[in-house]
């Protein structure tokens, strides 16, 4: 297990709100600009803090869904309905606004092209969101390291970056596949299940292929997915995990 | 803190007078017990489990499962922060103090660094896990520890952030000089006071 150190101190950084864009129903993706900022790594995540006018504060994490840039940062919110944080930035902040952040922050679930692959990527619902930034990353990069992403949602709707994931898939060296898992369209030829061992023994590479495997979701999707790789014989060490549970908001 | 900016339209719902001075600053209360780790849950069978004691010892210590379950236990009801933000109260667990592991134990040492099933690591200094402080718990909430929470058994520091309850653990190395360990290398803070707010570097 080894990372990159990350240097100096973490200090809030005062974002301003360039745009915001409904991905599903429950996801909004936040464009912000933070002056100061000095980049990130694929997979790295942000604290956001909210201040009221009588001083009470609230933070969260959440991933950066963008590949690393200068300035430009950009934050996919899941909307959990008994949040504090999460309705406020998906229902109430709008372009002009500020939002107080500070990171990157956690450098062991993050990919820079030089790590290599093959790259196996696995995510449920808003799990995709640190994905997105390493397959963003990689298509800025113009790298050929073969990928792959296995995307679980409950259903077409909420399938986040859909038409993204689309053109980013066109790439020879890209595979994006679809599970759905509650509601699928009229004639859906894909999966149509939660991921098992199965899809796994499908569509991820051969133990000696070594690949280079990140996992993010809900706990339940990423405590199988893990061991079940582990189970087909890949080396645990080569298997990053990043929780997504449904406390938080 | 204190930069003047004011979140607009934000007011926030979530003030928890009931908590008293229970929660820190910028945490919030759950129910649940969400899970975080960096890897696959490790499964190590009891029956190859062990837990040693080495490093700046005068003679190293191991115990076998059934060894470590035949030492003085204890129940204790704490609450527990973890970085991510979220607090938890009177969680009920079961374990061995380190006052026990280290009772008789000559040593000099400053730290301690615990290494765990999967490659992880935390530094703690000596101090902050003696006199009460810290266990090694096997037991959570009248149950064996489950394997998604650190199970067999897991250090546990409820006075410091979550990430320094090192799951799996399986050494407990005494040390002279303090060495940053896996989450501390990569940003965290080497202490984690949550009540000082010390979630990274320079915090």
């Amino acid at each position: 297990m080894a990372g990159t150190a990350l240097p100096g101190r973490l200090s809030w950084h005062l974002a301003d709100v360039v745009e915001t864009i409904v991905e599903t129903p429950r996801t909004t993706t936040l464009r912000l600009v933070v002056p100061g900022w000095t980049g990130h790594r694929a997979g790295q995540h942000v604290d956001v803090r909210l201040t009221a006018e009588d001083g009470y504060q609230s933070q969260r994490s959440y991933s950066i869904a963008s590949a690393p840039d200068a300035e430009r940062v950009e934050l996919t919110v899941e909307r959990l309905d008994d949040g504090e944080v999460s309705p406020y930035l998906t229902d109430e902040l709008r372009p002009g606004d500020k939002l107080e952040l500070r990171g990157p922050i956690g450098g062991y679930f993050a990919w820079d092209v030089a790590d290599g692959g093959p790259l196996l990527l696995i995510g449920g619902g808003s799990g995709v969101v640190p994905l997105m930034a390493m397959l963003r990353q990689r298509a800025a990069a113009g790298s050929d390291v073969p990928a792959r992403l296995l995307y679980s949602s409950r259903s077409y709707v909420e399938i986040i970056y859909r038409n993204e994931l689309e053109r980013l898939g066109a790439d020879d060296g890209l595979d994006v596949i679809h599970t759905l898992t509650r509601a699928r369209p009229p004639g859906w030829a894909g999966y149509a299940r939660r991921i098992d061992e199965a899809m796994l023994a499908e569509m991820a590479w051969p133990p000696e292929s070594r690949p280079l495997v990140y996992v993010c979701g809900p706990t339940r999707l990423v405590e199988t997915v893990a061991s079940t790789l582990v189970a087909l014989g890949h080396a645990p060490g080569r298997i990053r995990t990043e929780r997504f549970g449904p406390t938080g908001g | 803190m204190g930069s003047g900016f004011i979140s607009r339209g934000f007011r926030g719902r979530r003030r928890h007078p009931e908590l008293g001075d229970r929660l820190p600053p910028g945490q919030y209360p759950t129910g649940d017990f969400p899970v975080l780790s960096a890897g696959p849950t490790p499964r190590t069978g009891l029956d190859r489990w062990d837990l040693q004691l080495t490093g700046a010892v005068d003679a190293p210590r191991r115990w076998t499962w059934q060894e470590f379950l035949a030492l003085p236990r204890e129940t204790f009801t704490v609450d527990i922060h973890c970085v991510t933000k979220w607090s938890k109260f009177d969680t009920e667990w079961e374990g061995v103090s380190l006052d026990t592991l280290l009772d008789g134990v000559e040593h000099d040492a400053g730290y301690l660094i615990a290494h765990c099933d999967g490659g992880y690591t935390t530094n703690l200094p000596i101090e902050d896990v003696t006199g009460g402080k810290a266990w090694i718990a096997f037991g959570y909430d009248g149950e064996p520890l489950h394997p998604e929470h650190g199970g067999p058994a897991r250090l546990l520091v409820p006075h410091l952030y979550f990430w320094k309850s090192a799951k799996w653990v399986r050494r407990l190395e005494l040390s002279e000089n303090d060495q940053p360990g896996f989450w501390e290398e990569l940003g965290y803070h080497n202490y984690g006071d949550p009540w000082q707010e010390q979630r990274y570097q320079g915090d």
